[in-house]
């Protein structure tokens, strides 16, 4: 048997995926329903050299990542809904010092402590716009195994390559549910490794002048470029600067590089959604119900596709708005109260035809719901 | 190297107020880096946010400007990551304290090997005055206009009670005295803690009716004893100043790379 076939839950799989990635430092704080994550790779680091280190909370432990990751490490935490709340602070830090970082979020129950062992997907939004003031970020999310550990290195390979933090939306479901997974062989997927300066020493280095590309390349400390990195709004050295310019300049920076390559980051997969009448879209958990209804539709004949969103930030609005336009109907499938139904709405040509079909109590929603709701839609009573 | 080789000098003038006692510690930090011959490329200097924390963005070293009380937590990343590096961590009062009490407590019990220097002047000067948890019993602050209900948290006492093991205390009055104490800390393999008092005569100072920077720095002057000095008891407001603690615990890294070593797997297992 191939050792490399194991029977893994979501959050092993993705401590595995991190490994695979080139994680080399994690902080964290227990939580559930995450805690699988850091009590992984407190076992899994140390025999490699890597470091990992249960912080006094979850603040410390997403900024431990950033000092980290400027030393030069591959750098992730791992938290739920009150511990994401407590990084958003920080998140901005990493958005605004152009830190590479990967942040897991499996989803529970909100808001506060709501219910820690059940499953949600609340926190779409605050991944957006948790942190305070403009800013861009990306955020993927999987709906099952396979694609937990496929998007964690996704999530590393985009972080390290625009250096901004990663946002990984998991929820308990797809945490804790086993399925099996193939490890793939070194190679098998691309790794990427961060851009450094090739100024040399003798040269001054800008650590906050982007490339053409948008790009910047990194210069980490111990090295021989000595820079500095702050939260504060700043110019090309990092240092502080309030100048009107330096901060126009920033803030479109900032921005631009994420905003500007929405379909460069948007990761989904189409489940007959090609010649769809009904379309749903869905992520995470609930694509794995909506899937299921698409069988059950499509053996009576009718026409139902879903398309399984695996990025959610940057939004991927043309993808979405394209794929609406083709079906007479579109259900958003999701357990919160609409938070990406909201997203295909303002992006779809015809908001009237988007329909919310939600549940919040706790429980994954079941392809029973989803299927009573389309009934409803196809105007077939209960 | 002469001392000015550690200023980035495009970066002047500094923000700080006229009297400040901020750049007083600033270069006496710097002359005692410059006397451990430590290189630039070595230091990692980790703040967190207020007047205090503007000094590493004058200092050419490695340097990180974090969030407000969260310096520790970023050191703590920094050093975990590459333990080789010295990493030093100016704070202000109200920053570590604060703010940041919960990372100050867990680093010095974790004994991770950072130093941290307590800018201490009493009250939060960039935000124009407010109470800090040093702000003396009865002492003004905009947002005590009728006293202090409070009392001073003794750092000292905090540090040794959580574990730091190397814990000292000086003023910017006492730069001789200062700059040893922190080219000991510095050297001190764990967490060391320097509390330097500094003078703020633009807020604490003139809330306070203290006078101006020389006065206060006088003051620092005529109040200040050495460690288990009986002249304590003579006049409340007499403060010690020197070592407190000095003890060797495992480092936290230094355990870390124990465990590290002891799991490598060994070349002949595979022969």
């Amino acid at each position: 048997m191939n050792e490399k076939v194991r029977f893994l839950q979501g959050n092993e799989a993705c401590v595995e995926g991190a490994l695979y990635a080139g994680l080399r430092f994690f902080a964290g704080y227990p939580i559930t329903p995450s805690t699988e994550l850091a009590e992984g790779l407190a076992r899994r680091l140390p025999p490699i050299a890597g470091r990992f280190i249960q912080m006094e909370d979850e603040i410390g432990s997403l900024c431990a990542v950033l000092g980290a990751s400027l030393t030069g490490l591959k750098a992730m935490t791992a938290t739920s809904g009150p511990g994401f709340s407590l990084m958003q602070e920080a998140i901005g830090y990493g958005v605004m010092a152009e830190i590479p970082c990967v942040i897991v979020n499996v989803q529970r129950g909100g808001p506060s402590t709501g219910q820690p062992t059940h499953v949600s997907q609340g926190d779409v939004q605050q991944a957006r716009w948790g942190t305070h003031g403009d800013h861009a970020i990306v955020a993927f999310t999987a709906s099952n195994v396979k694609d937990v550990f496929r998007m964690t290195v996704e999530a590393f390979n985009v972080s390290e390559s625009f250096r901004t933090p990663v946002i990984l939306l998991l929820d308990e479901v797809v945490g804790h549910m086993r399925e099996r997974l193939r490890i793939p062989e070194e190679g098998e997927l691309p790794v990427v490794e961060r851009l450094l300066t090739q100024v040399p020493q003798t040269v001054d280095f800008h650590p906050y002048l982007p490339r053409e590309d948008g790009r910047l390349p990194m210069a980490h400390f111990g090295g021989h470029h000595r820079h500095n990195v702050t939260g504060l709004a700043h110019n090309i050295w990092g240092f502080p600067a309030d100048d009107p310019a330096s901060v126009d300049r920033l803030m479109h920076h900032l921005v631009g590089k994420i905003d500007n390559r929405a379909m460069e980051f948007a990761h989904w997969v189409d489940h007959q959604a090609d010649d769809a009448e009904i379309l749903l879209i869905s992520y995470g958990a609930s694509a794995r119900s909506a899937l299921d209804v698409v069988r059950r539709f499509r053996e009576r004949g009718d026409r139902v596709g879903l398309l399984e969103l695996q990025t959610l930030w940057p939004f991927p609005a043309a993808l979405v708005r394209e794929r609406c336009a083709q079906a007479r109907r579109v259900a958003v499938v999701e357990m919160n109260m609409g938070q990406i139904c909201r997203e295909v709405q303002r992006v779809a040509q015809d908001p009237d035809r988007v329909y919310l079909v939600n549940q919040v109590d706790g429980r994954l929603v079941g392809p029973d719901t989803i299927n009573q709701a389309l009934r409803m839609i196809q105007g077939r009573g209960f | 190297m002469a001392t000015l080789d550690y200023v980035r000098r495009r970066f002047l003038p500094h923000i700080w107020c006229p009297g400040c006692g901020h750049g007083t510690l600033m270069a006496t930090l710097v002359r005692a880096i410059e006397e451990l011959a430590i290189p630039k490329d070595q230091i990692v200097m980790a703040s967190g946010i207020g007047c205090s924390s503007r000094i590493v963005g004058y200092l050419d070293l490695h340097t990180l400007h974090t969030l407000h009380g969260r310096a520790l937590a970023f050191a703590t990343g920094v050093k975990m990551a590459k333990p080789d590096l010295h990493v030093i961590v100016p704070m202000g009062d109200g920053d570590a304290l604060a703010i940041g009490g919960n990372h100050f407590i867990h680093a010095c019990a974790r004994n991770i090997d950072l130093t941290a220097i307590i800018m201490n002047n009493q009250t939060y000067g960039m935000t124009g005055g407010q109470v800090s948890p040093m702000t003396g019993h009865g002492e003004r602050a905009t947002t005590m206009p009728y006293g202090n209900l409070g009392q001073a948290l003794d750092v000292v006492a905090v540090a040794r009670a959580a574990g730091a093991t190397y814990v000292a205390r000086s003023t910017v009055y006492h730069a001789p005295q200062l700059k040893k104490l922190l080219m000991k800390a510095i050297q001190h393999r764990g967490f060391s803690v320097v509390e330097v008092l500094t003078q703020c005569p633009t807020y604490y100072g003139r809330l306070n009716q203290r006078g101006d920077a020389v006065e206060m720095m006088t003051w620092f002057k005529e109040h200040a004893v050495p460690v288990g000095s009986d002249a304590r008891k003579d006049d409340p407001a007499r403060f010690e100043v020197g070592e407190f603690v000095n003890v060797e615990r495992p480092e936290y890294c230094a355990s870390y790379d124990e465990i590290v070593t002891r799991l490598k797997p060994r070349e002949d297992e595979h022969a």
